[in-house]
């Protein structure tokens, strides 16, 4: 496609310089780069300023998915398990403190617990030092009426005790099932009820500050509301869309997905505020194999993996923030520091990047980024942790290799298992995988989910045999 | 010296035996299996001539050493006559042999074993009495500690121990076990080896070869100051030390009396003795001897997504009724396992898929059989055939098993979620190591669906599609028996 691939390169270099790309094609034959002491977090916080109504918003942004959990457990797999609001609120104190004013969250999230958990945490702050964004969610087509997403949109408000919200997205817009294409399924879900009227009502009475969408899947669309944009059928005061060194360039495999090159572009040039979310593509970004982490090192010893992939999200112009669901403390802290101030990717670390992101692809891991919009399975499952275990092993080198009678391949073999037994109760592991494909419909990622389980079945399967 | 030599033995081959049953893995079964296949019974089901003819030559040599140091059940009373001696010095007497209840009960014994009645002979052949307790009662102590260590390997990020599920196999074997323990202890804590000695039909056979063995306690006369004391802590109430005697067939050389002596008055020895107390009965003995050949005879014989995250909850699964028993692969057929098996557990104990467990009906009472609640009968595994001590389960090779049908598939449409759920599934035909399940269409009330078709000559019946069968809590297909094993 003539035009992404113009645009990428375009988008690759959108530091506010533009320096063209294949200025520094050729750094490859330059001496080697000696690792540096970059010390970062000496600043304030980074701002961008929202076009619409001059919001001055942080470029982090609390991403309110991956809440801690009470007693360390997991919420997904522990079905007793509750938001540890103690955490929350010193998390969320810290923040505001640090200057993050913005916080995302669902009516979906964590279990249904994320928008209380999140009002519970900022009601204790002044109105005016933050921003909320929640969404109007998708899920189950009961929620699809137009009584039901007025309910929806005022329990948003009650559970965040507030009269407004800043930011309020159509929840993941571009998604299709086996009945429904992409457009069938944005008019069932927020057009033929009346729904986005009645949001531009809410908004023109004062209760909706910002109104915009969340978007995975299907470009076209993107393309359909981006043409309402440019006639006036509809404003779009701000677009979140998935934005990271791997998919900039390389989530458009075979023709399916889209590159957040194009996204971006394409909203950029219309001068519509970009949300980024999946920066570090559900923590996968922070996990690199060691050859990758090594490159990264050698180039800043004390850099952390997970920062490089932050730099490259807020770098580019028109970004208004980028959430980041930060479950400890450490990751908020660490997150804070990469953005006081924002140290702009240069077009040579760029090239970096989409080297490491080529590299990344080939890892052949499985595109989870463990947001759980699959969960809870039907036959109970733990989709999210089957691929986050076997994308670890593949990642982390774990996996058994070479000569199958040699004494490593029979301990990795070993480890391999036990670890998947481990990680993942017999009974939620892929062997239970029916296909029955309820849970495919759900994936923002479009990963065929029970194909993916198929071959790592498989797999487990084929070792467990030797 | 004897004694001692005698209580280390005793120690060693206790925790051999113990740490076998308790199947704790890391291959314990490849270098300690040896202590299981010398056991009398199971050798003589196995129809090992060989073992057997070792032990009664030992019995004939030795005594009764095999009851004292080999016998794991023996080994245990001791333990428990040690325990009362420690309440109550010096508390035997000589009792007179009970004749009738000894040969009375192994002449039934050896009825039950020819005609095949598993209640009789499993629940008093003496290793396997043991091995239930050790399954029953010590292997969920043994499961705690070990899922308490996998705990701390995983934190740790070892692999020595992982976590195992457990449970409770089967109610009555743990009835059985606690009853045989706490019968045991009490006899063996008032009277020692008074079991051994009546209802033991191991003793009782191995008394006959021990009457006229060639090494036994002997008495000498002139430096015996009657003091009584070889008698007061003859934990077989076999000696008459007013007479003089000791019998032989119920003594079972555990160097007590020796110890408790202090006048040298009586020797461990292969001496002709001088004067024998009775003369031997040959009518008697012939009889018992023709009852051991008998004895050999009978050997050969779902949820709407409102919100994201969460898990289901899993129901568990239960076990549907057979028609026929399901016996593990090299077990021949369910006949052959009720006539070897001494349902000692070992293979329970040892099953890494928690497939097998006892029995509970009356003709295969507490014998090994398989279901699918917990794991299935993975095509890798061949551990029961490689632990069994009896030959109940003939050991078997990965690549024989997959030729042996123990049973097959039987789909019940009523439980199949493409049915009731009306979801597509095939789950059972993914799984199916031999590919003997294939999807076919089928008109279901809503249009046309895709249902597993099980190829019977294909089935080996190892249960891996009711095991992973989404419904719950009976599986839509599940594996019935098959009364003798299939060989392809």
């Amino acid at each position: 496609m003539d035009r992404r691939d113009f645009l990428k390169h375009m988008g690759g270099a959108a530091v506010a310089t533009s320096v063209v790309l294949s200025a520094c094609k050729n750094n490859n034959d330059e001496s080697p780069i000696i690792a540096k002491n970059v010390v970062d977090g000496q600043g304030e916080m980074t701002y961008r300023t929202n076009p619409n109504t001059g919001d001055r918003v942080s470029l982090l942004g609390y991403g309110m998915m991956r809440l801690p959990i009470e007693n360390g457990s997991d919420m997904r797999k522990d079905p007793n398990a509750r938001v540890d609001q103690e955490m929350v609120n010193e998390e969320v104190d810290y923040a505001l403190e640090h200057g993050v004013n913005y916080f995302d969250t669902a009516p979906v999230y964590t279990r249904g617990y994320s928008e209380t958990a999140t009002g519970i945490a900022l009601s204790r702050h002044p109105r005016n030092s933050y921003y909320i964004a929640t969404k109007l969610s998708n899920f189950s087509p009961t929620t699809w009426t137009l009584e039901a997403s007025q309910a929806m949109f005022e329990n948003s408000l009650k559970q965040l005790q507030t009269d407004y919200v800043d930011y309020l997205l159509l929840h993941s817009i571009g998604g299709s099932s086996k009945e429904l294409s992409s457009h069938e399924m944005f008019n069932a879900r927020f057009i033929d009820n009346g729904l986005l009227d009645w949001l531009v009502e809410q908004k023109k009475a004062g209760r909706i500050r910002n109104l915009g969408f969340s978007f995975h899947g299907d470009p076209k669309l993107f393309d359909t509301v981006m043409q309402w944009h440019d006639e006036g059928k509809y404003h779009w005061d701000f677009v979140q869309i998935q934005m990271n060194y791997v998919d900039w360039s390389f989530a458009e495999i075979d023709g399916e997905g889209v590159n957040s090159s194009y996204l971006y572009e394409e909203l950029h040039r219309r001068g519509i505020p970009v949300v980024i979310m999946e920066p570090l593509l559900g923590g996968r970004l922070a996990k690199q194999p060691d050859y990758i982490v090594k490159q990264m090192k050698e180039r800043e010893l004390e850099t952390p993996v997970a920062r490089w992939a932050f730099r490259y999200a807020g770098t580019p112009e028109g970004i208004l923030t980028v959430l980041s669901g930060m479950t400890y403390m450490e990751h908020l802290v660490q997150n804070v520091e990469t953005y006081s101030p924002l140290r702009p990717i240069t077009p040579e670390e760029d090239e970096f990047l989409m080297r490491v992101a080529e590299q990344f692809i080939k890892l052949k891991t499985v595109p989870c980024t463990a947001c759980n919009y699959c969960m809870p399975c039907p036959y109970g499952l733990n989709i999210p942790a089957v691929f986050a275990y076997y994308n670890e092993c593949v990642t982390q080198g774990k996996m058994p290799t070479g000569n199958r009678e040699a004494q490593a391949f029979r301990e990795a073999r070993k480890r391999f298992l036990i670890g998947y037994d481990r990680n993942i109760p017999a009974l939620r592991q892929a062997s239970h995988c029916i296909g029955c494909n309820q849970c495919t419909d759900h994936c923002p990622q479009e990963i065929n989910i029970p194909e993916e389980l198929h071959r790592i079945d498989d797999y487990v399967e084929q070792l467990k045999l030797q | 010296m004897l004694r001692k030599i005698r209580i280390c033995l005793q120690v060693v081959m206790m925790t051999l035996v113990t740490l076998l049953l308790l199947g704790i893995g890391f291959r314990v079964h490849l270098w300690a299996g040896w202590v299981a296949k010398i056991q009398f019974l199971p050798a003589l089901l196995a129809v090992t001539g060989g073992m057997v003819f070792v032990l009664i030559l030992l019995t004939f040599i030795f005594g009764r050493i095999y009851c004292s140091v080999i016998c794991p059940l023996g080994i245990m009373q001791d333990f428990f006559s040690w325990l009362g001696g420690k309440a109550k010095k010096n508390r035997f007497s000589y009792a007179k042999e009970k004749v009738w209840l000894r040969y009375g009960f192994l002449a039934v014994f050896i009825i039950a074993m020819i005609f095949g009645f598993a209640p009789l002979t499993t629940l008093f052949e003496p290793y396997s009495a043991y091995g239930r307790i050790v399954n029953s009662l010590f292997k969920p102590l043994y499961d705690l500690l070990n899922n308490w260590l996998a705990g701390m390997d995983a934190a740790n990020d070892r692999y020595n121990f992982t976590e195992v599920q457990i449970w409770t196999r089967s109610v009555t074997t743990f009835v059985v076990a606690i009853l045989t323990l706490v019968i045991l202890a009490f006899l063996a804590w008032r009277k020692g080896r008074l079991y051994c000695n009546t209802i033991c039909p191991v003793g009782t056979t191995l008394g006959l070869c021990s009457r006229n063995s060639l090494f036994r306690v002997r008495f000498d006369k002139d430096k015996c100051k009657s003091c009584g004391m070889c008698e007061k802590n003859c934990k077989a109430q076999a000696i008459d030390f007013k007479e003089g005697i000791v019998d032989y067939s119920r003594c079972v050389v555990c160097g007590d009396c020796l110890d408790k002596c202090k006048f040298d008055a009586l020797h461990y020895t292969a001496k002709k003795p001088v004067k024998e107390s009775k003369p031997v009965d040959t009518e008697r003995r012939a009889f018992l001897v023709g009852a051991a050949v008998a004895g050999t005879t009978a050997a050969l014989a779902q949820t709407e997504m409102k919100v994201d995250g969460g898990l289901a909850v899993i129901e568990d699964k239960k076990a549907p009724k057979r028609q026929t028993l399901i016996t593990p692969p090299g077990s021949v057929s369910a006949r052959h396992m009720q006539k070897h098996c001494t349902a000692c557990q070992l293979c329970v104990s040892n099953c890494p898929n928690n497939v097998l467990r006892p029995a509970t009906d009356l003709m295969h009472f507490m014998q090994p059989t398989m279901s699918f609640e917990r794991g299935y009968c993975r095509p890798e595994c061949t551990r029961c055939s490689e632990v069994c001590p009896t030959g109940a389960i003939k050991p078997i090779s990965r690549e024989e098993k997959t030729d042996i049908h123990v049973g097959h598939a039987v789909w019940i449409k009523e439980n199949c979620v493409v049915l009731t759920d009306g979801v597509s599934c095939g789950n059972c035909a993914r799984h199916c190591p031999t590919g003997a399940i294939q999807m076919i269409d089928y008109e279901g009330p809503n249009g046309t669906v895709q249902v597993p078709a099980v190829d019977e000559n294909k089935c080996i019946g190892c249960g891996a599609c009711e095991n992973l069968c989404p419904a719950r809590p009976f599986s839509a297909i599940y594996v019935e028996g098959n009364e003798m094993h299939h060989i392809s």
